[in-house]
This record gives C-alpha cells, structure tokens and sequence, in this order.
C-alpha cells in the first residue's frame, strides 16, 4: 500500500487493467459471431442488417455493440471510390486539343491533367531507359511513327554495358574513393555476367526519374513549411499520415488515377517517398542555432543565397537522412509497383515468388539490394565531398575522372563492335548479355531449397506447427475475444494516463475510426501480427544493441549492418523465409521480425551512445561497475530515444505485415492485396490503408507522448 | 549631420504578440513590469545615443540586458519595435532588403556570442564566405582569408572544421571572418569570453593595434570590466533595457548616474580607470616637490612615484606648464577610500 502511495501512476494503470480484464469478462461473445463471417463480406446474407448512407447501402452482422460496433462508416469506401471515379470521369469536361487527331476533344480536368503528367513520366522513363538500353520511343516524341519507318536508322543505340559499368565505377571511385568504386565495379559486371542487365536498367531508370524528383519536391516541400507556418499546418496531419500508411495501400487508388505503368509507378512512388523527405528537411532547419541564420545574414546572403549556402548545409545531416529515407523509399516501391505494371527486377522478383521458384527471387532481389546499396553510398559521399582548395592540379589530374570516362566509353564501344564479329551467331556479350544467358544460380538455389527441406523438414514442421498451434493461434484468439469496448477504454485509458486529456480524445478517434470501419476484426489480426513481431523484434534488438554498445567496434560494425540491411526493398526479405518455411505464417512473422529488429537495435546502440560522455566518467569516478553503470545511469537516459525506437519497429512490422499478405494471411493486407485486382478497390484500399496508418498513430501518438514528458523529466529535452 | 556613424533615437525592442500596439499606448513610457504582465519582454527600452567615427563603445550590462538585442537592432537582424536608427546617415529601418544587403556586404561586420560558424564549412571556407557571398571569385576569396587565418593565429588548422577546434579557435575564426570584408562598422557580441586569460590579451592588443591602424567604429559587448577599460573609448551601461549612463570610463567612475550603476563600477579599481587629470587641484599652491606627472597618465602608473613623495607633486599638460597639483594622500583616498562613499 505503501508502495502504492509513492507512485500513484501505477495504481492508476493497476486499475484500467482491472476495468479492460473486467469488461473482457463480462461481455460474452454472441453465439453467432464467427470471425470469417465477419463484416462486410460483400456477400447477401437474409441474416445481415442494413443501412443506407449518402445514397450507399451498406450491409453487416449486426452485434451487441458492446462486443462490435456496427460499421458505421461502411459507407466511407464506396463514397471516396464512386468521387474518385466521377472525378475522374465526370469532373469539369473541358476542351483540350490533341495531338495526334489534331482536333479539340472534350475531356474531364483531371483525366486530362492526369494523362498529361503521366506521359511526362513515361517520356523521362523511357530517355533514360533508352540511353542505357536502347530503343524508339524517345525520337519517336519528338518525331512520329512515320519518321522511324522512313528512317531505319532512327533508334536510340543504347549503351554497351561495359561503359555504364565504367561509367559507375568512375563516378564511384571520384566520389568517394577506392572501396566504393570496386564495389560498383563488382556489382556492375556481377549483374551483368549474371544476366539481369535489362531489368536492372529498367529499374534504375525507374529511379533515377522517382529519386531526383522525390527529393526536389520533398525538399521544395520542406523548405515552404519551414517559412510558412500555415503551409506546415496543413501539411502536417498528412505527412503523419502518409508515414504509417503502407505502401501496397496507396497503389489501389493510382490505379485508378494514372492507370497502369511505370509512369504510375514513379508518381505513387513519389507520394510516398516525399513524405519523410518534407519531414525531415523540416527537422533540420529547425534544428538550426538562430545564430548561424544571423551569421549568414551578416555575410551579406540575400534569401536564395541563405537557403542553400547556409540553411540546407547547415541542416544537412537530416538532409542525408532524408535522402537516404528517399532512397530506401524507392527501392522498396520499384518491387512493389511491380503490381501495378511496373517493368524491372521488382516485376521479376514478383514473378518468381509468385512460382515459389525461390532461386530467381533470390537473384533478383540480390541485384536490387546491390544497386540499391550502391545508389545510397554514392549519394552520401556526393553530399560529403570536400574541394581542395590548396592542391595545385595539373590539367590531366583536374580532369582525369573526365578522361578516363571518355577512354572507356570509345574502349567500349570498340569492344561492342568487335563483339558484333566475335558473336557472330549468338548474342554480342559485349553489348548486352541477355536476361536468359547469363549464368544462373537459380537451379542451385532451388536445389538448395530443396535439400534443406528434405533434409530439415520434420524440424522445420514441428517448429512450424508448435509456433502456429501454441503461440500463435491462442494470441490471435485473445485479441478476437476482446469486445470492442474494452479495447477502447483500454487504449483511451492509456491515452489519458500518458498525456492527459488531449491524447485521449486523439487515440479515441483514432481507434473509433477503425472501429466504425467494416474492418476491425481484420485491425485485431493485423494487430497481433504486429505485436507479436515488436516484441520479439525488440528483445532482439534490444540485447543485440546492448551487447554491440559495449565495444566501439561492435557498435560501428553493428549500425553499418543495420544500414546495409536497411537498404533492401522491404520484398526481399519475404524470400530468405518462403525458403525455409514456404507459404505459412510463420514466414510472415519471421520476416516481420528480421525486417523490424533492425530500428529496435539501431536505436538502442544510438540511444545509449547519446548518453554524454560526462556523465559516464562521473559515473565511473564514483566507483559503479560496468553493469550498474548500465542499469542506473545509461538504461534511464537512453531510453526515451530507445522508445522512439520502439516507434519504429511498429511501423516497419505494420508494413511487414501487410506485405506478408502477399504469402497470404488474414488481415488487412489481404484485403488490400485483394482491392489491386478489384475494379472498385481504389476506396476500399484507401481506407484500409488509413486503417493501418491509425493503428500505427495510436502507437506512435503515445509513445512520443510519453517520450516527451519523459525528456523533460530527465533534462535532456 | 554630424560624422556620428551609428546614431539611435529612442529605440525600442519589444517581444511579444502585440508590441506594437502596446508600444504606442505606452507613450514613450515604457515600463517592464507592466509589458511582463501583458506577456511582451523588453528587450531595449528608449536606447539613444551616437558613435563617432573610429571610436570604440562597449557596452556593458548584466546577462539579460539587452546588449544583444541592441546591437541587432543596430544590424538590423531584427527590426526595432520603435524609434530611428542610421548608419552613416542611412535610415537603417527605410532601407529595402537589397539595400540592407549591401550595406551588409560592404560596410558591417559581426562576431557572435556563440560563434555561428557554419558547421559545414572548414575555417578557411567559413572565412571566406562573406567574401564569396560577395560575388569574389574562389582564388581571390581564398587568399583574403588565409591572410585573415594568419592574422587570428590559425595557420595550419585552416581545413579544420569548426568541431574539430576548441571554443577559442573556433571565436578566432568568427573574428576573421568579420574582418575579412573589411567592414566600417564593427559589431563585437562578447568576442573574447571564450578564450583562455593568455590568448584574450594577446588578442585584446592585438585588436587595438588593428584598431589603431583601421579605425573603424565599434560596438564592443562584454561583461569583463578590465577589458572594458582597456579597449573602451566610451562605456554604455545597461539595466533590463535602459542604458543607464553612456560615458567615458573615469565620468562613469566618478559620478555614476544612477544607483544601479554606483554598484556596477564598485569594484572597479579605481586606479587603473582614472587620470591625474580627474583627480588633482585645479590651485597649485606654492609649496610643490620636484616630481611633475602628466595630467594624461593613468593612476596606477605613477601611483608609486607620487607616493614616495613627501610634497604635493606638481601636475603638468602637454607644454610642461604646471597646470595642478596632487597630493600623496590624495592618491591614497582615491585608491582605498573612494569606494565606500562613491566619491
Ligand atoms: N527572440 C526573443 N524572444 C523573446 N525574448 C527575447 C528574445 N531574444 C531575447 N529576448 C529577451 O530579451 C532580453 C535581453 O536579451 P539579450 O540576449 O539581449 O541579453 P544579453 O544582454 O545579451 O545577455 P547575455 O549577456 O547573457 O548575452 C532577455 O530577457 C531575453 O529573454
Ligand atoms: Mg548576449
């Protein structure tokens, strides 16, 4: 009781506990409640009740509502599908003229502005595709059909790949030095040898239009809110938003706004990649010292002058950061608008999961993880590079890099020609080794598939079938048994013990969104999902982090893997586990688990490093040994920033788990992945989407909360 | 006009929602307290005077004063809340932003309290930075800061970047950069706290030495009253906002305005602030000794030739006419007795 006394918060959380445990038990589950059956299947059922919104009837299982709401806002899908077309189709028909039948046409505005942009992006697309492979689209813009006929010899030549590797490793090797260029080098003629080139080409295309324009835009973005006040204001809610929304949700409506394509693609990327971009531009011109902005004021800067020689570079850690967000970003969308047309390594490595030929994914996802942790180390030193201002250069060393390219490029070109006589009957390997005869490992993989599940198969089913039948179906039956009441005086309880008043009123709407959607026994299973995978992501995480903070070298080893894996598309890491334990859910939570362990370690090694030097001398000077030096002084103050830690690993499981349902699981995922191929989708993805973006704010609104008061608490806010 | 460089009438400086308005109902009467309670904090309240060209003012003040907020006023980092400011005649408040830019690149210079190097930049690049802001090209640029590295001391740390130098380098390069527009007025937020006692003198003669040769007027911040002393052509004292006496050192010593500034300047030696000048009899009676001093010379410098006398010692000017007298106990009340009773 004593103890009770001293920390009234814990009484506090002792008591909702009671309450949530309390109602769980007093609110029976319906005798007719199932959870397949759940709402909204879409099917016509005489059992089902009705209502009309807005025009839209929407049909449910109706229960107790202490047990489920009733899907109030069932007609919200419907409603955003049936505007999404009509804007599209309907909205503002104007007079636009057209190029080809040379006549005015009538067209609604955003059909028109939408073609519009879409075939900027595939002109852009298609000039760098072709430089790097070759083709006609290019001159055909800028002349017509007729031209290329008349004129055979029209047509992009393409570059052989030994001058685009060349061309790599030169632009590595002037960035940042040796390592890096042999390492593009290497991956270069690896992907090359290992017959991937044209698809690697498509996608760097693809990323090479995605990226530069994500990061323009994003810091364009940023840069407005930083000066204006309002613009932030109505971008913020957005940008939180769209930080917790998963990325297969956002493909559904592009589909119906851009159709289907690269040029699609590279937009949808771009609303996702911006994003973190805005946010983080934001965070480090906030993080400016008032002096600094002075100093260049002082020095005479006008604004133009300011903003980029002062402010950007000043902030440009977070810059990096956010370039890297972009990046990543990137990368992860080339695989996954692959369900949306796009054409590279992402629609092949698709391909072959989908045909559970295990040993082309794993190929394809090798070359898209090399090219994108080649692309991310280049930006970097790009950003890092210093001019020597004292070196007294001659010509040819100003100008090497220059030189050597221009070597390359008439050496590769000899090369290819001398191919032509060399191949004469097969294809020219110097120009271009094709995708099926380059020299594959697919076979050997899948044998090694093979082997390992013959060989492991009774270990692999019994770890497989314990996981399923002793862990996870009774967690997932618990969080079905919750009666939506409870659920919401726990999270609103929470809310209100964290941050008072205000976070509770947000977390309740949050979480009563998703509980009028038609979805919320799905939001249970995502939920769990996800669950499950932080906790074991964190304790990972958290004793990896630990243990690696105690060497310096470990710690840098450490983050440098976390990096690196960092990096891979968020697909890639579904092959490794559909090797070992094929289409279950165990896959699922294993990749979510490899996937989110890596913020839970990074920030727990970032964490107890930023705990201050002086404190951990004084510390030491007053005589505690090593591990209560960690126990009382370096656990306290790192954790805040572990917590955000914690924030992270939520949204990388979340996103893990919705991919996961391309394995297949039962969530909302599934109902996403299901919305792709469904004509009237675009409303129904959306909204699942804001329903996984609000199941990650409820995390995110509460541990920030909390992380901020506990700052303060602490001092180092 | 006058050839003051810096001339302030009544400026204002007031933070908050609606200083403005405030500000007009106050009527020229500004009080703290009532501002405070209307949620504005005064930053300066009613500050006027002039800075004549080539001289040195240095302002002085508890921490929170307001030193700070007066001189961006004065350089317009931030803009005033009332009253008038020129420079060199300029209104500084009617110029557009092109103007101010260039009167920025060309005639003013600043050293800020927390240096505000830019962290992405090494020393040299950071000193070169007003230059090529300027539109100079990168050589010339160059060369201009590593004669100003030379000049603050940093040869062979001029690739350093600012994290990698301590608190003193890293002022030294916010010196040079200031300098290396070679700007005619010279704003200084306390330049030399940073330093170690050694350096500051090194850097503090060496600033007079600059000053002797550039002459440029300056506004010097700094809370050591030595230095203060030392540099200081006039002193401005400042109480939350008001400049409570602007004066030279030995007039503020000698009659402080107000009670506030009594109590600032206590323990100030004496000595070191005065000159014969100040304190000797205007009669020089008849009975004076051999020894004649300057009325120029600085107490402390002839103290102990003037105490060793047992006659009054006589006081000559320039032309050696005997113009005043000074009496050892005189010297002796000035150094131990003037304190308590404030002269
Ligand atoms: N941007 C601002 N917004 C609100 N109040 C401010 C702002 N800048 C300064 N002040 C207030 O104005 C007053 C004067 O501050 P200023 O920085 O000029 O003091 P200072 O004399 O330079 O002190 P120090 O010796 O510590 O540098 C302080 O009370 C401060 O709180
Ligand atoms: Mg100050």
């Amino acid at each position: 009781m004593e103890f009770l006394k001293k920390n009234p918060k814990i009484f506090q959380w002792l008591f909702l506990l009671i309450v949530f445990f309390a109602l769980c038990f007093a609110i029976e589950v319906p005798e007719t409640y199932k959870f397949i059956r759940g709402q909204a299947e879409f099917i016509k059922d005489p059992n089902q009740s009705t209502f009309v919104f807005a025009g839209k009837e929407v049909r449910y299982y109706a229960f107790d509502v202490f047990w489920r709401l009733p899907p109030l806002l069932g007609w919200l899908p419907i409603w955003i599908n049936d505007s999404l077309f009509f804007l599209m189709n309907d909205w503002m028909p104007m007079e636009f003229w057209n190029e080809d039948t040379q006549e005015f046409k009538t067209r609604p505005l955003l059909l028109q502005i939408s073609r519009n942009l879409t075939g900027f992006m595939t002109f852009i697309i298609e000039l760098i595709r072709e430089i790097l492979l070759g083709g006609l689209e290019t001159i055909v813009a800028f002349t017509s059909w007729d031209f290329i006929d008349a004129n055979p010899w029209a047509e992009l030549p393409g570059l052989p790949w030994t001058i685009v590797a060349a061309g790599a490793t030169i632009l590595s090797y002037k960035l940042s030095g040796k390592s890096l260029a042999i390492f593009a080098g290497l991956t270069m003629v690896y992907i090359s040898i290992f017959g991937q080139w044209k698809p690697s080409m498509q996608t760097l295309s693809f990323i090479l239009v995605a990226a530069p324009l994500s990061f323009i835009f994003g810091l364009g973005l940023g840069i407005s809110a930083f000066k204006s006040k309002r613009v932030e204001k109505a971008l913020y809610p957005i940008l939180l938003v769209m930080q917790t929304m998963p990325q297969y949700a956002v493909l559904v409506p592009a589909l119906v706004l851009f159709g289907v394509g690269d040029h699609a693609a590279v937009i949808i990327t771009m609303i996702v990649a911006i994003p973190p971009m805005i946010l983080l531009t934001l965070l480090g011109l906030r993080a400016i010292p008032p002096e600094v902005i002075e100093a260049g004021k002082m020095s005479g800067c006008n604004n133009w002058q300011l903003m980029f020689k002062v402010l950007i570079p000043t902030a440009r850690r977070d810059i990096l950061i956010g370039v890297n967000q972009v990046i990543m970003v990137c990368f992860s969308m080339a695989v996954i608008s692959a369900f949306i047309g796009a054409k590279g390594l992402g629609f092949n490595l698709l391909l072959a999961l989908n045909q559970l030929n295990i040993g082309l994914a794993l190929e394809a996802g090798l070359c898209i993880s090399l090219i994108a942790i080649l692309l991310d180390k280049m930006s970097l030193a790009w950003a890092n590079k210093q001019t020597d201002y004292f070196g007294n250069l001659s010509f040819f060393e100003r100008n090497k890099n220059t030189i050597f390219f221009i070597g390359a490029f008439i050496i590769g070109i000899v090369l290819a020609y001398i191919g032509t006589f060399l191949f004469k009957d097969t294809f020219n390997y110097l120009f271009e080794i094709p995708h099926n005869k380059g020299i594959s490992t697919a076979d050997f993989w899948n044998k090694g598939v093979d082997w390992i599940f013959d060989t492991f198969f009774v270990y692999i089913k019994a770890f497989n079938t314990w996981l399923i039948q002793d862990v996870l179906q009774p967690m997932r039956a618990l969080y079905l048994r919750m009666p939506v009441i409870a659920t919401i005086v726990l999270v609103v309880g929470a809310g209100y013990l964290i941050g008072g008043i205000r976070s509770a009123l947000v977390v309740c709407g949050l979480t009563l969104f998703i509980a009028l959607s038609p979805w919320w026994d799905r939001a249970l299973v995502t939920t769990y999902m996800a669950t499950f995978g932080v906790i074991v992501s964190c304790l990972i995480g958290f004793t990896v982090g630990t243990l690696c903070f105690q060497s310096k070298s470990a710690a840098k080893f450490m983050l440098g893997v976390c990096d690196i894996f960092q990096t891979f598309p968020s697909f890639v890491y579904l092959i490794p586990v559909m090797m070992l334990f094929g289409i279950t859910d165990t896959s699922v939570l294993i990749a979510v688990i490899v996937y989110a362990t890596i913020p839970a370690t990074r920030y727990t090694i970032e964490g107890l490093r930023s705990v201050p030097v002086g404190l951990h001398d004084a510390a030491t000077m007053s005589g505690v040994n090593k591990f209560q030096r960690l126990t009382k002084i370096e656990f306290p103050l790192a954790f805040p920033h572990m917590m955000l830690g914690l924030n992270q690993t939520i949204v990388f499981a979340l996103f893990m788990v919705i991919i996961g349902a391309f394995i297949g699981t039962e969530d909302l995922g599934q109902y996403i992945l299901k919305a792709l191929s469904d004509k009237n989708g675009a409303g129904i993805g959306l909204t699942l989407g804001i329903c996984v973006a609000f199941i990650g704010l409820i995390f995110d609104n509460l541990i920030r909360t909390w992380v901020d008061k506990r700052k303060k608490h602490l001092g180092i806010a | 006009m006058s050839d003051a460089v810096i001339k302030c009438e009544s400026v204002y400086k007031i933070f908050g929602e609606n200083a403005e308005k405030m500000l007009q109902e106050a009527n020229g009467n500004v009080d703290a307290k009532t501002f405070q309670e209307n949620g504005c904090i005064v930053g300066v309240n009613n500050a006027s005077f002039e800075v004549a060209k080539g001289e040195m003012l240095v302002v002085m003040g508890l921490s929170g004063s307001g030193k700070s907020t007066l001189l961006r006023c004065i350089s317009r980092l931030t803009d005033a809340t009332g009253g008038k400011i020129f420079i060199e005649g300029q209104d500084l408040l009617q110029l557009n932003n092109k103007e101010l830019i260039d009167l920025r690149r060309n005639k003013m210079g600043m050293v800020f309290q927390s240096f505000a190097l830019l962290p992405h930049k090494t020393v040299v690049e950071n000193i070169a930075f007003p230059l090529q802001i300027k539109g100079i090209d990168t050589d010339d640029s160059i060369s201009k800061a590593m004669d100003m590295v030379k000049l603050v001391g940093l040869d062979g740390r001029e690739n350093y970047f600012p994290r990698e130098l301590s608190g003193g380098q890293q002022q030294r390069v916010g010196i040079a950069r200031s300098l290396a527009v070679e700007p005619d007025v010279w704003f200084l937020d306390e330049p030399f706290s940073a330093l170690d006692p050694l350096i500051r003198k090194e850097m503090q003669d060496e600033f007079l030495r600059l000053q002797d040769k550039l002459q440029k007027t300056i506004m010097f911040i700094t809370h050591d009253f030595d230095e203060a002393l030392k540099l200081a052509d006039r002193i401005a004292i400042m109480k939350d906002g008001i400049i409570e006496q602007l004066d030279t050192p030995a007039k503020i010593v000698l009659n402080p305005a107000t009670e506030y500034v009594r109590k600032f300047t206590e323990e100030v030696p004496r000595e070191k602030v005065l000159l014969i000048e100040d304190v000797m009899e205007q009669s020089t009676g008849d009975n004076l000794g051999d020894l004649r001093v300057s009325k120029h010379e600085i107490i402390e410098n002839v103290a102990e030739k003037i105490l060793t006398q047992d006659k009054t010692v006589g006081v000559i000017d320039k032309n050696n006419k005997v113009i005043g007298s000074i009496n050892p106990t005189k010297i002796i009340n000035t150094v131990f007795g003037g304190r308590k009773n404030g002269n």
